[in-house]
Parts: structure tokens; sequence; C-alpha cells
């Protein structure tokens, strides 16, 4: 049965068969109906005149678009590069053995989740008067760090006990306890969950066109309100949200395939190690 | 403090933009989940493609692309509504796919058992559903439903932006009139922190009390 066992639905006989295919077929029909309106629609609004579409011909549009494209991935890497490190460190601090690290930690990494990321880069932005650049990384930084500060934490003690009292039965510091055993571990059952939160970071950077940074979307703005090219939103819309939608999709292929492998366990006969719940809203 | 006390009034109307939109878009995404979560565990093929379709695209799309689309690209096709509307639509659609998730995760925790248990009882389907499914799942759907509630009441802060009146965008006003822009952002600070904290007590509440050891 190509549907998965659920508790909802009873293995369905001939009739019920015969009913899905029906409700099927009226589902496909509203559907297409929808779809079909929203062609219409386009047509209707002369959408599809070589006036709309004669820009992207040009060169110095192209050049635009691949620059704002280039923006937007300047951005997400100074923000994986950045957040990686911010995440460790404070993931590091909340396990500390040292109270006031603890602390001071757990606050930080509570208040910037509890924040608006857009409050964070209009603050940075306006009160600061950081670039717009550096305000976006700086929000993004400070956003996503924590968060994955709290995927590292919440890997870090999903390992199994026995592991951490080995090592320290071993003689192993607590130094070493956690770079030599826990964290290498503790990587390897949250790598889909780190990469599906750069998912929310790659996303994330459309907000620098809130704040005039130069980045893809803002590019397609530029266009879209050129009276010469006769505003031609909706085929800029046509040839972005595709290429956005795209990247964020391979990023969340790449956690579902990295989540799918480890599933597997890593050697034949080995326990897998334990998956840590989702502790985390996986939303920018 | 006299930031907050000169400005009271435009702190007050910003905040309930804020919450006026969180609570209408919550209930937009509420409705459209349950929908589109339907529509994904339901045995019929072209509404769980189009469920599974409708939380992909949405998920993967950068929410200020959608306020892009919605409140600049509708009135090409001379949709003309309020920018409140607009805003409410492109926050609803957008969280309504975190809530499908949230509900079907939910509903798939339920052992088939328990469904086939009920069915074997006699019981028809609208039993099934609100007698033994949905009572199970709920508990799994209340906590994970609070993170996206939360996150939609962070997200609103981009409807500023989109010419909704909302707390964020007090800020321009109040920058206007030379108040210290630090202390105009703390309040704003502060203003999304009992929004986001009230929601989250008010799940912690929901969760207490259908915590029940399994």
């Amino acid at each position: 049965m190509t549907v998965e066992s659920s508790a909802l639905y009873d293995v369905p006989g001939p009739k019920a068969l015969a009913r899905h295919r029906l409700y099927g077929f009226l589902a496909l029909v509203v559907i297409a109906a929808v779809l079909g309106w929203v062609v219409w629609m386009l047509f209707h609004t002369n959408q599809f005149t070589y006036q709309k579409w004669t820009a992207f011909q040009y060169k110095g549009v192209q050049r635009l678009l691949l620059d704002g494209l280039g923006n937007t991935l300047k951005a997400f890497g100074w923000t994986v590069l950045f957040a990686l490190p911010f995440g460790a460190l404070f993931a590091a601090g909340r396990l500390s053995d040292h109270r006031p690290v603890r602390w001071v930690s757990t606050v930080v990494v509570e208040f910037f989740r509890a924040m608006p990321l857009l409050v964070m880069i209009f603050f940075i932005f306006v009160a600061l008067k950081v670039e717009p650049l550096w305000a976006l990384v700086a929000g993004l930084t400070l956003y996503n760090g924590s968060v994955l500060a709290e995927v590292f934490r919440a890997g870090v003690l999903a390992v199994p006990k026995g592991q951490k009292e080995a090592a320290f039965a071993l003689g192993l510091r607590k130094t070493q306890v956690m770079t030599y055993v826990l964290v290498p571990q503790a990587v390897r059952a949250m790598l889909p969950t780190i990469v599906s939160q750069l998912v929310v970071a790659l996303k994330d950077t459309s907000l620098g066109f809130l704040i005039t940074f130069e980045e893809f979307l803002h590019a397609g703005k530029l266009i879209a309100t050129n009276l010469d090219y006769d505003l031609p939103f909706i085929p800029v819309v046509m040839v972005i949200s595709p290429i956005y939608i795209g990247m964020c999709l391979l990023l969340s292929w790449l956690a579902k395939w990295l989540e799918a492998r480890g599933r597997r366990s890593p050697k034949e006969g080995a326990t897998p190690i334990a998956e840590a719940g989702p502790v985390l809203d996986a939303q920018g | 403090m006299n930031v907050l006390t000169d400005n009271w009034s435009t702190y007050w109307h910003g905040f309930l933009g804020t919450l006026w939109l969180t609570l209408v878009s919550a209930a937009l995404a509420l409705v459209l989940g349950v929908v589109i979560a339907g529509f994904r565990v339901s045995p019929v093929k072209p509404l769980r493609a189009f469920g599974t379709g409708w939380v992909t695209v949405l998920r993967n799309t950068p929410l200020t692309l959608l306020f892009f689309i919605v409140v600049l690209g509708l009135p090409r096709f001379s949709i003309t509504l309020p920018f409140f509307t607009f805003a409410v639509l492109a926050l609803g659609c957008y969280t309504s796919a975190f809530v499908c998730e949230a509900l079907r995760s939910g509903v798939n925790t339920v052992p088939a058992g328990q469904g086939e248990a009920a069915r074997s009882l006699g019981m028809t389907f609208g039993q099934t559903l609100s007698l033994v499914v949905m009572p199970q799942a709920y508990r799994a759907v209340i906590a994970p439903l609070g993170s996206v509630m939360i996150a939609l009441a962070k997200n609103t802060a981009i409807a500023g932006s989109f010419s909704v009146v909302e707390l964020l965008g007090t800020y321009r006003t109040i920058n206007e009139l030379g108040y210290s822009i630090i202390w105009t952002f703390v309040w704003i600070a502060v203003g999304y922190l009992i929004l986001t904290l009230a929601i989250s007590a008010l799940f912690n509440v929901l969760e207490r009390r259908v915590a029940v050891s399994r």
C-alpha cells in the first residue's frame, strides 16, 4: 500500500479504493482549476509580454542579479563562519562547571533566542550605525549562534552517560573528555539539526532587504520597479523565487540525507548514537 | 524611562498592532495547518501530493520573499487588500506549513494499533479521530506548536517594513522625535519579550494540563 500505516485509516477495501479514486479525481480537478486560474491571470494581466522579459537579456541586469546572489551567499558564508564558533563557545559556557560562566551564557543564549531577529538587525543597523552587511551578519550570528549553542548542548547531553564515565575512568581531564569523547559523537548526532539551522540562516539573509543591504531580493526589487521594462514584477518573482527556494531545498535535502545516513548505524552491529530530540523551533 | 512614558500611545498602538497581527495570523495558520495536515495524512493521493508540495515550498521560502510576493505581487493581479490583510496572508500561509508538520508528527506518534483497536470496537471514523487519536496526538503537539507560535510572534516584526502598524515600526516615529535610539529599542525589545513570554507561559499551562506519563 502507498499509504504508510497510520492510526487514522484502515487498509481500504474495493469500495473505499473506488471512493478514494473519486476524491482524488475531484481534488485534481480543483487543483487544476486553481492552477489554470493563476496561469489565466498571468496572461490576462500581460505578464508574458516581450517588454517585461527583455530586461533579463541585458548584461547589466544579469550582473545586478548575480551580484545580489553573491552578496546573499557572502552574508550566509560569514554567518556560518561566525555562528558555529559562537554556538560552540556558548554551548561550552552553558556546560561549564563554573556557575558564573554558566549563568552568563544562559542569559545570552536565552535572550538572543527570544528576541525577534529583525529587531536585533535593526538595532545594530540603526542604533549602532553599522554597515548593512555587517549588521545583517551580526544579527544572524547572534540569533543562529544562540540556537546552535542549544543544539550543541543538547547533542553533548544526549551522548550516553557511560561514555563520559569511561573517559573519566581512563584518567582523561574534563577538557579531554569533552574534545576527544563527547563532542565528536555529539556533532555526528546533531549534524542534520545543524544543517537545518543553516537553512534558517540562509532564509533569513533575505532580511537584509529590509535594511537596504544589496542582496538578491534587493536586486530583484530594483529591476521590478524599473519603468523602462514595464515594471516586470511578476517576471522577477518567477526568476528569483525558484533560485531562493532551490538553494534552501538543496540544504534541506543535505540535512535529510545526513539524517538518513546517521540513522544507518556507523558500523555493523554498533549501537546507534542516541538521537537528541528536537529541542528548538526550526524557524526563522 | 521617559522614552516609554512620553511615547506611551505610540508604543501601545504598535504593541496592539503586533498582538492583533499575531492573533489573526495564528488563527489563519491553525485553520490552514489543520486542513493541510488533513491532506497530508489522507489516503487520497493528489491531496497528499498537494500537502507535501505546500509544506516543502513554504518551509523553504524566505518569509521576506513571501511578503514581497504577497504585498507587491498580488496587486498586479488587481487584488488589492489592506496591508494588514496582506501581512496576515503571508504570515498565516508561512506558519501553516510549520503547524501542519507539528500536527502531522503528533498524529504519527499515535501507534497504529490504537486506531485498529478503536475500529475493531466498531467506532466510526469521527469517533476514532475525536475519542482515540486526537487526545493522544494533542499531547505531542502542544510543545512544538508553542515554538511555532513564538516564532510567528517574532516574525510579525517583518510586517512593519511592509506598511503595517506594529511594534518594531514604532522606532521610526520615536526616532524622528529625537529620543535616545538605544532606549527606544530597549522598550521595543521589552514589548516583544512580554508577548513571547506570554505565549510560552500559555503553552506551558496547556502542556501541564494534558501531561500524562505514557
